[in-house]
């Protein structure tokens, strides 16, 4: 039987699944177990049909429904700080928030780890496409992206083989589509040899009017396809389905089961949804990611609280081969569905024909509650669409801290020897621990990565790498702008994944902060092994109940976020790995502050208080091998006071400069300061030098102040109750630590910007 | 009456922003030209932005040389219209064959978004007559296929007849033969650049404001612009 022959004579239709309730379907292979299965023949009251199964099998996926997780999130609701900046919120596409003059902004950040392993390029750039997409939906433009990347050693064949693929994906969708990636995050794991992480944030900004929702209201409204044809790519599962009810592998085993991207195509469809919003034309629209015409119909039904009739055999093809089950599941790229009202249509089409962007009726919205879809009249989809969309299982997964959590936490690293005052030698040992961390892959400079992108496109980018956060300009009359930063350690997680996920959302909020902007909200991608494993379930839980309730004491909403499990190799986790961004607002981007000692005679001001913190800390891997103990102490009210610091101080242009203090603590960020400025520093630093160079203590930043300021940041400082010292000045072409050591900026440079180019070309 | 310059929004198009916020800090109008369009709008002047025509397929700028509105710039060229391509711009320019050379993939074979320094070699064309020659500039360079190329005698050509209009220095970011950054057609008025002078016109969003000599001078080479001149000098 030729691939022809399928799709016209043997659809498996609604009279047939209720004539032959026992015929055998092939849910286990698609994923589903058998009382999920047992599930959908109670709500349909008979089997599914193929087509029904798709959809159920992808809907009801954790990827889609959240199966696993839902039960937990609860709480970023359950405990959201009082707030009156979001105009849309979990659950939509993209949380959206209020910043002022009539502006809103919409954010999110997604994972496309497993696709980005099988196909680095491929899978991190179509990462990029569908959460530019997700933003596009609530009407916004997008303006930028950022990634967060985490790879297995540096020095791995397959991470050879992963990055500069990841890269070179991110690189080519990114620029093509004219969307500066203004920051992100790069670091080096084993744990992530086998499951690399590939998260990518899009940000988009619209006017309040111009909020749009998925749904489809308004019966005999018209179901708009537009974008791509749908062709095979991402059918992981429907290509088992189609072998498995139809007997015969056939094409199925050599269609790709990651998507393939299009950003010129995904450009236009950009262009062409900002003119068809600015033209009133839209009722409601949801763009087509993970699950394609499946997720988009029920979603937008569910939604709208109506109904859908779909004829499944108008999606145009790119391979004509495909029946209904496999048009549901497409992950094919680069597509979304719009709802029009009937006068509309003709206007519709001649800004998608403008465009060059195909569109094609393929349904109508119906009052029957009832998503129904037809191939060639033959009805081969009848459900009610919630049942797909937001009632599928909700699981209680056990959970149970693992055994070896309590010899991990004892491993104290305060045992490492770490130089000490009286060694021979103590400068020296100092000098080689800076050089060691920043000449290190996760310490050095990431420019090998950021310079593949382009930072500078729509000409609002006012702060990208190497800075903390990137920040945009928004409103070119008033000097509004964002500032988002995205961070997260999963080392510390590892350790405690309360305070881990608790010191990743402040150093995030911290990051924002420092370049004057003020933290409004924030959005998430947690990064976890297998629900199904106890040990794995119980990180997941400390993890969303130290970012719930870490956002509800900063006072800033968790606006949605996405939630990625099963990343794991055999049965070995990776690290917990949650992933915070936040975004912030800047009153007036010309006061923004960067990070880079650019002026000499600056003193050189070190805020918040250190101690001896090393558990998980960038120092204690690198310089020992270890990761043991507890991570820093976490203060939220030290970081809502510092941050309220930095903002007062950018606002009164206090600052000249200003570093948040992370992985590798004061030494890493002077140096970086330094080189990012192109100018040194001197400093002098109290007893147990390398507790002040190295702790990862939270809640700190580096500033130099604008000479002359220098008593009314100090009298900022003691208001808000943080701790402020003067350890030295800018200037000269060295990073001088007074009695210990010094290092020209010129082999600073050369050991920071060595190490990427060394591995990777 | 301010100068209208005209920037030209193929599909996939992506400084056309940019280079128009650049005309208007110049003190000129900019106005949008649609890849479709069969008229020019009478402007007095034309860039060609950066980004990826038609998704850039085939080569770069290898169809956006034969949409409708190249059709219209192409003889008015001839006319004495100044024209400034910008990276994919100059890539269409030398697809067009109003400039020699090509321009082909980096050496480094990766996209490439560094600030570069680059030397003006000839300030007599209508978009460098603002600068010194020697004058060294700080712009964007951001492109995968930056590496301008040209046989020897075309070469030996553009050095005695004046063409080449700037040169990278401190260092070939992308192998372009020569260290050649930018080229003008023999009349002057045609200029193709690899880096990007729209994104150097402010501290706020770019290395500097380096770039917007550019689009001043160009004003210089325009009859319309004249009292402009005077404002923005």
């Amino acid at each position: 039987m030729t691939a022809a022959e399928i799709t016209t004579t043997s659809q498996d239709t609604v009279p047939d699944a209720a004539a032959t309730p026992d015929r055998p379907q092939p849910f286990a292979a698609l994923g589903l177990t058998a009382d999920e299965f047992a599930r959908i023949g109670g709500i349909l009251a008979r089997r599914p049909t193929d087509a029904e199964l798709a959809i159920y099998s992808v809907m009801w996926s954790e990827h889609c429904s959240y199966k696993s997780s839902r039960k937990h999130l609860r709480q970023f609701a359950d405990k959201a700080p009082a707030t009156d900046v979001m105009l849309a919120g979990i659950g939509q596409n993209a949380g959206v928030v209020d910043i002022g003059q009539g502006y809103a902004v919409t954010f999110k950040i997604e994972s496309h780890n497993h696709p980005s392993y099988v196909e680095p390029f491929q899978g991190a750039a179509t990462g990029v496409g569908g959460i530019v997409r997700d933003i596009l939906a609530m009407g916004a433009r997008p303006v930028a992206v950022m990634d967060a990347l985490r790879f297995g050693p540096a020095d791995a064949a397959d991470t050879h083989r992963v990055l500069p693929g990841v890269v070179g994906g991110i690189s080519f969708y990114g620029n093509c589509l004219g969307l500066p990636n203004i920051g992100g995050e790069l670091a080096f794991d084993p744990c992530y040899l086998g499951n690399p992480l590939v998260n990518a944030l899009c940000v988009g900004v619209l006017r309040h009017e111009d909020l749009k929702l998925a749904a489809a209201t308004g019966p005999g409204n018209q179901v708009i396809l537009f974008g791509s044809r749908t062709g095979p790519d991402g059918i992981g599962g429907a290509s088992v389905l189609a072998s498995a009810s139809f007997g015969g592998a056939g094409e199925g085993a050599k269609r790709p089961s990651v998507q393939v991207g299009d950003p010129f195509m995904e450009k236009l469809l950009i262009e062409c949804c900002l003119e068809l919003y600015q033209a009133g034309l839209i009722v409601g629209i949801q763009d087509l990611g993970a699950a394609g015409v499946a997720c988009a119909t029920t979603e937008l039904a569910a939604g709208g609280g109506t109904g859908m009739r779909v004829w499944l055999d108008q999606v145009p093809l790119r391979d004509s081969s495909l029946g209904p089950a496999e048009i549901l599941m497409s992950e094919s790229q680069e597509r979304m569905m719009a709802i029009v009202t009937p006068e509309n249509t003709p206007a519709f089409m001649a800004i998608c024909a403008k465009w060059d962007v195909r569109a094609t009726v393929i349904g109508e919205v119906t009052d029957s509650g009832r998503l129904e879809m037809s191939w060639h009249g033959a009805p081969v989809v009848d459900i009610p669409p919630a049942s797909a969309a937001d009632q599928g299982p909700v699981y209680d997964r056990p959970v149970r801290r693992p055994d070896s959590q309590d010899a991990l936490i004892a491993d104290d690293p305060l045992r490492l020897a770490r130089p000490q005052a009286g060694d021979a030698g103590l400068g020296a040992d100092l000098r080689a621990d800076l050089l060691l961390l920043l000449g290190s892959p996760e310490g050095g400079d990431k420019t090998w990565v950021t310079e593949q992108y382009d930072r500078y496109v729509r000409g609002d980018t006012v702060l990208a790498m190497p800075h903390d956060a990137g920040l945009l300009r928004v409103d070119e009359a008033t000097g509004l702008g964002v500032a988002l930063a995205t961070d997260g350690n999963g080392r510390y997680c590892q350790l405690d994944p309360y305070a881990g996920t608790q010191l990743a959302l402040a150093e995030a909020y911290r990051n924002v902060a420092v370049s004057g902007a003020r933290p409004l909200a924030v959005t998430n991608c947690l990064n976890f092994g297998s629900p199904e494993d106890p040990a794995v379930m119980w990180q997941f839980t400390e993890a969303v109940r130290g970012l719930a309730d870490g956002c509800q004491q900063l006072g800033i909403p968790v606006t949605g976020g996405n939630v990625s499990f099963y990343n794991q190799t055999g049965s070995a986790p990776i690290q917990p790995t949650p992933v915070v961004g936040v975004l912030g607002v800047h009153d007036d981007v010309r006061r923004r502050v960067q990070s880079g000692f650019r002026q000499p005679g600056a003193a050189v001001v070190l805020l918040g208080e250190t101690a001896a913190e090393f558990g998980g800390s960038l120092w204690a891997w690198l310089r020992h091998g270890h990761l043991g103990g507890l991570p820093p102490a976490v203060d939220l009210e030290a970081e809502r006071a510092l941050a309220d610091v930095l903002i007062t101080a950018a606002a009164r242009d206090l600052l000249v400069a200003a570093h948040d203090l992370s992985d590798g603590g004061l030494a890493v960020a002077l140096a970086e300061s330094c080189l990012s400025g192109g100018t040194g520093c001197a400093i002098t630093l109290p007893a147990d030098q390398a507790t002040f160079l190295f702790s990862e203590s939270a809640a700190r930043a580096v500033v130099a102040v604008r000479p002359g300021a220098e008593e009314e940041l100090a009298a900022l400082c003691a208001q808000a109750g943080v701790a402020a010292a003067t350890i030295g000045a800018t200037g000269g072409t060295a990073l001088e630590v007074s009695g210990l050591f010094t290092v020209p900026l010129d082999e600073l440079a050369r050991v920071h910007s060595g190490a990427l180019p060394a591995l990777f070309g | 009456m301010t100068a209208r310059i005209g920037v030209v929004t193929f599909p996939g198009s992506l400084d056309d922003r940019d280079a128009c916020r650049a005309v208007e800090r110049a003190g000129a109008t900019p106005v949008e030209l649609w890849h479709g369009d069969a008229s020019l709008h009478a402007v007095d002047a034309v860039i060609l932005p950066g980004g990826f025509s038609y998704g850039d397929y085939l080569r770069c700028g290898a169809i956006a040389r034969f949409a409708p509105v190249m059709a219209e710039i192409i003889p008015a060229v001839a006319h004495g219209l100044p024209v400034l391509g910008i990276c994919n711009g100059f890539q269409i320019l030398c697809e067009a064959h109003l400039l020699p050379g090509a321009l082909t993939r980096n050496q480094g074979r990766r996209f490439l978004n560094r600030d570069v320094r680059i030397q003006i070699v000839n300030n007599t064309s209508a978009w460098t007559s603002g600068y010194r020659v020697g004058e060294e500039l700080t712009v964007v360079l951001k492109s995968g296929e930056g590496a301008y190329v040209a046989d020897q005698q075309t070469l030996a050509g553009l050095q005695e007849r004046g063409q080449i209009l700037a040169r990278y220095c401190g260092g070939n970011p992308n192998g372009s033969v020569g260290d050649i950054a930018g080229v003008v057609s023999e009349a002057g008025n045609v200029a193709g650049l690899m880096p990007h002078p729209e994104h150097a016109i402010d501290v706020l969003t770019g290395p500097g404001a380096d770039g917007l000599g550019f689009f001043t001078s160009v004003l210089r080479a325009v009859p319309a612009a004249a009292s402009a001149v005077s404002i923005v000098v």
